[in-house]
């Protein structure tokens, strides 16, 4: 019996210590990236790497902040942003409303469509929206490509809120009518407020793809002075290819790009897997 | 990162059936005005897009139609043309390949970790959920653009390593100038980014299985591998399904990593993958009959693909 135990306590330290090195694993590049940008370039360049932060500087993140390019890319980023994540929004709000609360004909072809048209690839329409903006003089411009990130985020935030609304009781609504308010009154008072936190998630969901966003982006903005913080990355880095890399500048960029976005995800990942995932697992 | 909480959703799909209350009939006006905002840009940035591949796969696109010529209707010319080509058997059969390598290692990986987590102690637990987190956290561009950093041939980490380790020939070894190595780079970076995902939905689903079906197989003797095999992995099977299927549609679309990668000088003819090779030749070679061909069978293989994921998530609705 004790033999069994110290056996069972041996194991558990040794899968401990496994689970202790994949750790490790995993988060080792995101600690490398950091460490990187706040390392002068001249000690990335050692035959023997420094595993820590010996001889930190701000050098890097002045250079790529101050450097052509970092702020135009900026700019453009938050306005894509900006303008996608409210458009998602509202349309998706409006439309979860319609399938949760109504029934109306053509509802299930409706979800349907929603559904399967979440899972088409970029890659399998990108020639077609680069035609179409084209075609439109929307290339380079923000209009054109906040409407293809509206259009790939929508299905998914139509889904996610649709969750939210369907478990607000409409009960709730119906009693404060009984108590004289106007169906919008009982809405904006009763309902709104209980659906602020899938709001904020689906806000949250949908700023991170349009700030992440990559393969659209590549086609629908072709031109370097309109490029977002992704693209401009990617010219950041290509640009020096050939005259030896300046790692350290390349991973402050890296950094300026992932650092808040990291740092948003995990303040609210709590709150948004925890609903998303155990909520829909537990049953 | 692209996917971040798209990849929260699948567990969705072993939840309960919620009920849902619904408003009978004549309101239903107002249903098609909130619904008309999203049915219009889901047309206009995706329907549209969808029909325009359609009938420019069916026409002649050449250069007399890019300076305003009227297209002509030529059938299935394109196809014809476009998949009697090898260099697209040779993108095709090499996307299948590297998706269906990539689905499993991450899954097989995933499903690793989600039970290492459920054996280790709580804190211990709770610094490996943490680190899959942070790399979750990572935007694709800046996570490849890491392990470029990671594999660089001059003064990259994993030369270095390796070298260490006594593998000495990896001095200066340039990983991304040959293909095959090059793949090899892509899964890592591949596997590391979804792996989080995978073993997180996993391991919730885990916690689902009751302890007292855990403690009646220790109180019938069942060992440790005998209570994995024929309790815990058969109980989390759904979500394993579901992972296992949203990852081939994913890792098949896997483009921008490649693109990526290829800005190091890899040779790009032989590391495309289907999304690169449809780039290439409707972008780069301006022929937009050509791509608009080889971009509807991707549409038509993640429909067929998708069709059981989204069967799923439609019993969701009552």
């Amino acid at each position: 019996m004790t033999a069994a135990r110290t056996r069972r306590r041996v194991g558990r330290g040794a899968l401990g210590a496994l689970a202790l090195l994949v750790a490790a694993l995993w988060v080792f590049p995101v600690y490398w990236m950091v460490l990187s940008a706040v390392t002068p370039d001249a000690y990335l360049r050692t035959s023997t790497p420094s595993f820590l932060p010996t001889h930190f500087t701000t050098g890097n993140l002045e250079a790529v902040i101050g450097g052509s390019g970092f702020g135009t890319a900026l700019r453009m980023s938050l306005a894509v942003t900006l303008v996608t994540v409210l458009a998602v929004l509202v349309f998706a709000f409006l439309a979860a409303l319609a399938i949760s609360r109504f029934e109306f004909r053509g509802r299930r072809s409706f979800v349907l469509a929603v559904l399967f048209v979440q899972m088409l690839p970029a890659e399998g329409l990108f020639i077609a929206q680069y035609k179409m903006l084209s075609t439109a003089s929307l290339l380079n411009s923000v209009l054109g490509v906040s409407v293809l990130y509206t259009a790939a985020i929508v299905p998914f935030t139509i889904w996610m809120l649709r969750g939210f609304v369907a478990s607000t009781p409409a009960e709730l609504e119906e009693a404060a009518m009984v108590d004289g308010l106007s169906r919008f009154q009982a809405f904006l008072r009763i309902t709104l407020p209980l659906l602020a936190p899938g709001l904020v998630a689906s806000g949250v969901y949908a700023f991170l793809q349009a700030w992440n966003e990559f393969t659209v982006a590549l086609v629908a903005l072709p031109s370097e002075s309109a490029q977002t913080l992704p693209l401009w990355l990617r010219t950041f880095l290509a640009a020096s290819v050939n005259r030896g890399v300046n790692w350290a500048e390349v991973m402050a960029a890296s950094s300026l790009l992932a650092v808040p976005v990291i740092i948003f995800f995990l303040a609210v990942q709590n709150r948004m897997t925890s609903g998303l995932v155990s909520g829909a697992v537990k049953g | 990162m692209a996917d971040t909480l798209v990849r929260a959703a699948p567990v969705q799909a072993t939840g309960p059936r919620r009920r849902t209350r619904t408003r009978p009939g004549p309101r239903s006006g107002i249903a098609y005005l909130l619904a008309a905002p999203s049915l219009a840009i889901l047309l206009l940035g995706l329907g549209y897009p969808v029909y325009w591949q359609v009938i420019t796969s069916l026409q002649e696109f050449g250069l007399a139609q890019q300076f305003g010529q009227p297209p002509e209707f030529i059938g299935l010319d394109n196809y014809a043309r476009i998949f009697g080509e090898d260099d697209l058997w040779a993108v095709v059969v090499r996307s299948l390949l590297f998706c269906m390598v990539n689905a499993l290692l991450t899954v097989g990986i995933g499903l690793a970790l989600a039970l290492l987590m459920r054996a280790v102690r709580p804190w211990v637990r709770i610094i490996l959920q943490s680190c899959l987190l942070l790399a979750w956290a990572m935007p694709m561009v800046a996570a490849v653009t890491v392990w470029r950093w990671l594999f660089d041939w001059r003064t990259g980490v994993v030369n270095w390593l390796l070298v260490q380790v006594g593998f000495d020939g990896y001095a200066g070894h340039n990983w991304l100038a040959q293909p095959l190595s090059f793949f090899f780079v892509a899964t890592v970076i591949i596997v590391w980014m979804s792996v989080p995902f995978v073993a997180l939905s996993i391991f919730a689903g885990l916690t689902q299985v009751p302890d007292e079906v855990l403690e009646a197989a220790r109180i019938d003797g069942a060992g440790a591998w005998q209570t994995l095999r024929h309790i815990l992995v058969p109980m989390v099977r759904p979500v394993i399904a579901i992972v296992l299927l949203l990852q081939v549609i994913w890792d098949l679309r896997v483009f921008a990593q490649i693109r990526l990668l290829q800005d190091s000088g890899a040779p790009v003819s032989e590391t495309n993958l289907l999304g690169n090779f449809i780039f290439e030749l409707g972008i780069g070679r301006q022929d937009f009959a050509g791509a608009a061909a080889v971009s509807i069978l991707v549409l038509v293989l993640t429909v067929l693909l998708s069709w059981p994921y989204v069967r799923s998530l439609m019993k969701e609705l009552s």
